[in-house]
């Protein structure tokens, strides 16, 4: 028998019996859609973490004052440090080749304001370096200037949502704020939309790391963010750098250093599991299809024992009466798969509505997966019908005995 | 040539034994013509099954054209049926939603032959039937007799040498009988060997050749000779 033939054939046969199709092809495709549906919530989970940390910066090391390994608690913020974590500390840092950029970080809360206006708000001690690393663009101006980072200079680069709320519609650039008694020039404004992680960048201000360590009176720094060359870099940079501080701390071994991409691969791989997770369970309805697929196939052989008879009476071998019916129940199967991925991109589209900020995406193995399994399971509970056909008796299935 | 010698089919229903063909030895020669006559389980049915290769005897010789068929596979068999023997039957048992056309086709179809061979000889064949202007027509648009014609046209499609006819005529008025007897005959006339099984004794004495079939045995057979 042809391909084409046996196709049309069987095709035929399914379009003879409407209702029982039409029920069959609802049940695998709701498995088809859950899977795939279920597997793009999943990814788009995995996205969306994946997103936010990258916007955090990339290749990053986080180095914190205090050692949190030996205590077993969190790190601590608030001066039971040994030893500070300096300036000098962090310039040293940038002797190591596996490392690209440093960026030494002070912060504190300080009332900002501009005439009557006032704030109080995060102020940030940092250098130049920290615009990149923590991939942030300036609107308008520039950023901080690329200075000897122990030198003071009274300029402030502000957050959006900041300068939005001192100047309202007038121009920032050139004026001058005051953060608690001292004087800045304002030269840049963050562009919009800078939030990560929950930690909002609109509502913050940027200084000179020596204009704010002069300012909240401290020469100890609150971090130092640390970009390795590339992502293998990252481990030897993390030696490097507790190594160096070490070395400057008397052989005191008190920073803690956090890996983003570690972190990041962490979340990474347990979504993925989950996505997995979500993916299999939702499978089990491909099962259960299966199984559907399996009865109404039982019940088409029955019905059609005369018509296995009379393809048996016309010279059909075994086989080909075998191939009509596993055709016929993975066209079914297959049918219902396509009809599942309509019905998931259908679905995926709505949500995409509703959840326009969420990164909603099927992983491209989803429907893949999906549709060479319900064709598996097709195939695999087609067997048994299509073996009842193959194997009846034509006297028999003839004469209906 | 055909040829069956001491053919026995025996059925096992609960703890007795029924002898459906017992002892049959027969032959046909190419393009014979005979009819098959009996009371209701005399085993007719049976004897066309053993014959169409559809049933396999527990023993005895069956030659279809020099071939000894009882030990081939089933496989074999099929090839055999597929190339050699056409079957008509009481019930049509045609595909319902197949039309006319594609029933006629079907032969064909399960056997690989190309779409322009076939479309030919289908067109060939409802030509000769008479029914070109029901070749789109489903079997439930048909009236019986043209449902048997149908029929009739997919046991010849693949030109085979040996037409069995198990009660062609059982479920039709005699009009429409007379006309499918009249077709066969003619298929008969054009060299393809007939057996014809029937209760209609008008029907059955058309034959040249009269078989009559009692318990599984043959009880007459003539003009030949071999009860
Ligand atoms: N598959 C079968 N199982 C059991 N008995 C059968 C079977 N087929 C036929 N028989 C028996 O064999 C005998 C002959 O049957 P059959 O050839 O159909 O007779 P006919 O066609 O002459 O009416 C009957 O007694 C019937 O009951
Ligand atoms: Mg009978």
């Amino acid at each position: 028998m042809r391909t084409p033939d046996l196709l049309r054939f069987a095709s035929q046969s399914l379009a003879g019996a409407r209702n029982r199709t039409l029920l069959m092809l609802l049940a695998m495709s709701i498995g088809v859609a859950s899977v795939v549906v279920l597997t793009a919530l999943g990814e788009g989970a995995r996205r969306y973490v994946v997103n936010e940390f990258a916007s955090l910066g990339t290749h990053l090391l986080i180095m914190l004052p205090g050692r949190s390994e030996t205590t077993g608690g969190a790190p601590p913020l608030f001066g039971e440090t040994p030893r500070d974590l300096t300036l000098g500390d962090a310039l040293a840092l940038l002797r190591e080749r596996s490392i690209a950029r440093v960026a030494p970080l002070t912060a504190g809360n300080a009332p900002v304001s501009y005439g009557s206006r006032e704030r109080e708000v995060t102020v940030i001690g940092a250098t130049d370096e920290f615009f990149p690393i923590r991939h942030l663009t300036i609107g308008s101006g520039r950023a901080l200037p690329d200075i000897d980072p122990e030198r003071a200079v009274n300029v402030a680069v502000l957050g959006s949502g900041l300068r939005r709320e001192l100047f309202g519609n007038r121009r920032a650039l050139g004026e001058w704020v005051r953060i608690n008694d001292r004087r800045f020039r304002v030269i840049g404004v963050i562009s919009e939309g800078g939030e990560s992680l929950g930690q909002n960048l609109d509502d913050m201000i940027v200084i000179p790391v020596a204009s704010a360590q002069s300012l909240f009176d401290t020469p100890s720094l609150f971090r130092v963010l640390i970009e390795a060359r590339s992502g293998p870099d990252i481990e030897r940079a993390r030696r490097a750098a507790r190594e160096i501080i070490r070395q400057r701390h008397d052989g005191e071994d008190d920073v803690t250093i956090i890996a983003q991409d570690a972190l990041l691969s962490t979340f990474d791989n347990i979504l993925r599991a989950l996505t997995y997770t979500v993916g299999g369970i939702a499978a089990i309805s491909l099962a259960v299809a299966g199984i559907l697929i399996m009865n109404v196939m039982l019940v088409a052989v029955s019905q059609r024992v005369a018509e296995i008879g009379l393809m048996k009476a016309l010279g059909a071998p075994e086989r080909q009466v075998l191939w009509v019916f596993l055709v016929e129940a993975i066209m079914l199967a297959a049918a219902g798969a396509a009809l599942g991925i309509v019905i998931a991109g259908a679905g995926i589209l709505g949500l995409r509505q509703l959840l326009p900020a969420f990164p909603l995406a099927a992983p491209l193995w989803a429907p893949l997966a999906a549709v060479a399994v319900a064709v598996a399971t097709g195939l695999l509970f087609g067997v048994l019908p299509a073996r009842r056909a193959a194997r009846l008796d034509p006297v028999r299935a003839l004469t209906g005995r | 040539m055909i040829t069956l010698d001491h053919v026995e089919r025996d059925f096992v229903v609960g703890d007795e034994v029924v002898h459906a063909l017992d002892q049959v030895t027969l032959e046909f020669a190419a393009g014979d013509y005979a009819s098959v006559m009996g009371p209701s389980g005399s085993g007719k049915s049976t004897l066309l099954n053993v014959l169409g290769l559809l049933d396999r005897p527990n023993s005895g010789s069956y030659r279809l054209q020099g071939t000894e068929t009882t030990g081939l596979p089933e496989e074999r068999r099929a090839a055999l049926r597929r190339s050699h023997i056409g079957f008509v039957f009481q019930a049509f048992h045609l595909v319902p939603r197949l039309t006319a056309a594609d029933n006629i086709a079907l032969p064909m179809m399960l056997a690989g032959v190309a779409p322009g061979e076939r479309d030919a000889r289908v067109a060939e064949v409802l030509a000769s039937l008479g029914l070109e202007d029901r070749a789109q027509h489903r079997p439930d648009q048909l009236s019986g007799g043209q449902r048997q014609r149908v029929a009739i046209g997919r046991a010849i499609v693949m030109k085979p040498s040996l037409l069995l006819a198990d009660e062609p005529t059982g479920n039709l008025d005699q009009h429409a009988g007379n006309d499918v007897i009249a077709l066969i005959e003619s298929l008969n006339a054009g060299g393809i060997t007939l057996v014809v099984v029937t209760h209609d004794k008008a029907v059955g004495r058309r034959a040249p050749r009269h078989i009559r079939m009692v318990d599984g045995r043959i009880d007459k057979d003539s003009p030949h000779a071999h009860a």
